[in-house]
């Protein structure tokens, strides 16, 4: 049983993925009580909306990073490679 | 020199050696000064061997506080004190060591003060590529003893990471590779810490990048990578060489973040890529290894989610079905009702009823109280007879009135005959004194001035004899006839 529920937009990508396959097996194994099952659907859609918005959220984004004289990472800057 | 050198002219002992040395005709050789002798040979040596390559194997490597390098190169047969001034060193394209075979380009040089001869180094490089694969080789072996190499070191990479760091040049094909893999599987936001990838300083600028990386705080302002890439394309040894030092293999063994190795081509393998938590055969495959096809997650989302859809509606059809099914084996719902209405039924019914009858009974008993006239009258009857029976007979009242008024009437009779004047009528006289008071005896009339005599019709004033009638009574008592006449009439 999902006894532990953290908070779904705290999660990591590939732990929601994970917590939505878990879903799905428990809900495939048919042995979960009607009402639990339905908490599980809403629970599994909340996890797929959570990992479909961080694949909609995908975009380039290419920077080098800017050191200091100590060798520390202070900032970035656009990087063209080309 | 002394010009006449004492007992020269007594022996000739010219081919045997004497006590004492001496200058002697056809003697050019004046004896050397050891400093002499000692700057000759260094000019001679620095003259002759001004530039000197050396192969052998390093030996006693020791570097000094001031930076120099102090060691020994030498052979099975022989050894030649080295030593490398601080600037060469730092021009150093490897990290000199013990056994290394090496080969070493600089003068000789001598040391007057301590009778020693040596090579000042001004580069060195590794004698050949077998002596670099067996310096890799011994770095190796002393590393993979420290567990830098261990299994149980490696991570796993994450996922689907938010941002990823990139060491490696700037320019060239390695990036571009990694980039383009990245945009076609999953566009990404990466971090490129630009290094140089070859040559002396390569490690240092590596080895930094990967512990600058590692440095960034979580949630500060530069976003902290969850995964890094170290990458260089393929080279010969000796252009990889960087990615085989220490520094580098310890930098990367010590990342707190998962790395990425991909150095070289997929023969190649670097002390890098052994301290790596995972070795990619070429940059374009560390991009493939460092993030999902985006298209495929999204299908296996989707699927995923078809898939909860129809398990969660495969569990509601069953219930229903289950449902469908209790529901037709339940009673309907009158007849479970019905016995409870009728039983509603009836007790209405009775609570109607009851209240019928006792409203009626309450009725009758009030009707039984009315009051009527006939009991008023027949009360009111009974009560006047009583009142009759009780009535006060005149007779009760009249007797004893009567009796009474007879012994008031004889009372009467004996007063009036008791009266004191009634005697006066028969001749009798009631004597009174002036004021009026009856005298009864003598001596009470001998003492009064004025005598009233009371007779039946009338009173008689008299004097005793002997007194003068009272002057204040004189003129009324005066005449006692006529005057008493009058008064008595009067």
């Amino acid at each position: 049983m999902a006894d532990e529920k953290p908070d779904i937009a705290e999660m990591s990508f590939e732990d929601a993925l994970r917590a939505l396959e878990d879903v799905m097996r428990k809900l495939e194994g048919g042995e979960v009580p009607l009402d639990q099952s339905i908490d599980l659907y809403e629970r599994g859609e909340a996890l797929r909306a959570h990992c479909q918005k961080r694949l909609d959220a995908a975009q380039v984004r290419i920077e080098k990073i800017v050191t200091d004289s100590e060798g520390r990472a202070t900032g970035t800057v656009p990087l063209d490679p080309e | 020199m002394p010009a006449n050198p004492p007992f020269d002219d007594t022996e000739d002992n010219s081919n045997a050696p004497g006590l004492v040395a001496s200058a002697r005709a056809g003697d050019n050789a004046e004896p050397f000064s050891v400093s002499e002798i000692s700057a000759q040979l260094k000019r001679t040596v620095e003259d002759r061997f001004g530039f000197v390559r050396i192969r052998g194997e390093l030996s006693g490597v020791k570097r000094a506080a001031s930076g120099h390098l102090y060691a020994s190169l030498k052979d099975d047969k022989a050894r030649i004190d080295a030593v490398m001034w601080r600037g060469s060193v730092d021009r150093l394209a490897f990290q000199p060591e013990d056994g290394l075979e090496v080969v070493a380009s600089g003068k000789l040089t001598t040391y007057p003060g301590r009778s020693n001869y040596q090579i000042v180094i001004e580069r060195m490089e590794v004698a050949g590529e077998g002596a670099l694969l067996a310096l890799l080789e011994k770095t190796k072996q002393r590393l993979g003893a420290e567990g830098l190499f261990d299994a149980e070191r490696k991570r796993r990479l994450p996922l689907l990471p938010r941002t990823i760091g990139v060491v490696t040049s700037p320019t060239g094909s390695v990036i571009r590779d990694i980039l383009h893999r990245l945009a076609d599987r999953f566009p990404s936001h990466v971090m490129v810490w630009p290094v140089i990838v070859q040559g002396k300083g390569s490690a240092e600028q590596v080895a930094a990048a990967v512990r600058g990386f590692g440095a960034i705080e979580p949630g500060g302002a530069l976003a902290r990578p969850d995964v890094l890439i170290v990458a260089r394309g393929g080279g010969s040894i000796e252009d990889l060489w960087g990615f085989n030092e220490e520094v580098v293999a310890r930098a990367i063994a010590e990342s707190p973040i998962p790395v990425i190795s991909a150095v070289g081509h997929e023969t190649d393998t670097t002390l890098a890529d052994f301290a790596a938590d995972t070795r990619a055969p070429t940059p374009t495959a560390a991009a493939e290894m460092a993030v999902p096809v985006r298209a495929d997650l999204a299908g296996w989302i989707s699927e995923l989610g078809q898939r909860q859809r129809a398990a969660t509606g495969r569990t509601i059809d069953l219930g229903k079905e289950r449902l469908a099914a209790r529901a037709e084996r339940l009673p309907d719902s009158e007849s479970l009702l019905q016995p409870y209405a009728q039983r509603l039924d009836e007790l209405a019914e009775r609570l109607r009823r009851g209240l019928v009858d006792r409203a009626r009974t309450g009725r009758e008993r009030l009707a039984g109280l009315r009051l009527s006239p006939a009991v008023l009258e027949g009360h009111l009857r009974q009560a006047r007879h009583a009142l009759a029976a009780q009535r006060l007979a005149p007779q009760l009242v009249l007797g004893p009135l009567a009796r009474r008024r007879e012994s008031l009437a004889a009372l009467a009779r004996l007063a009036e005959q008791l009266h004191p004047d009634k005697p006066l009528a028969r001749g009798y006289v009631r004597v009174m004194a002036g004021d009026g008071a009856t005298l009864t005896s003598a001596a009470g009339a001998r003492k009064a001035d004025l005598l009233r005599l009371k007779f039946a019709d009338g009173i008689v004033d008299a004097v005793p004899q002997g007194r003068s009638p009272p002057a204040a009574h004189r003129p009324k008592r005066a005449k006692p006839s006529a005057a008493g006449q009058e008064d008595l009439f009067g």
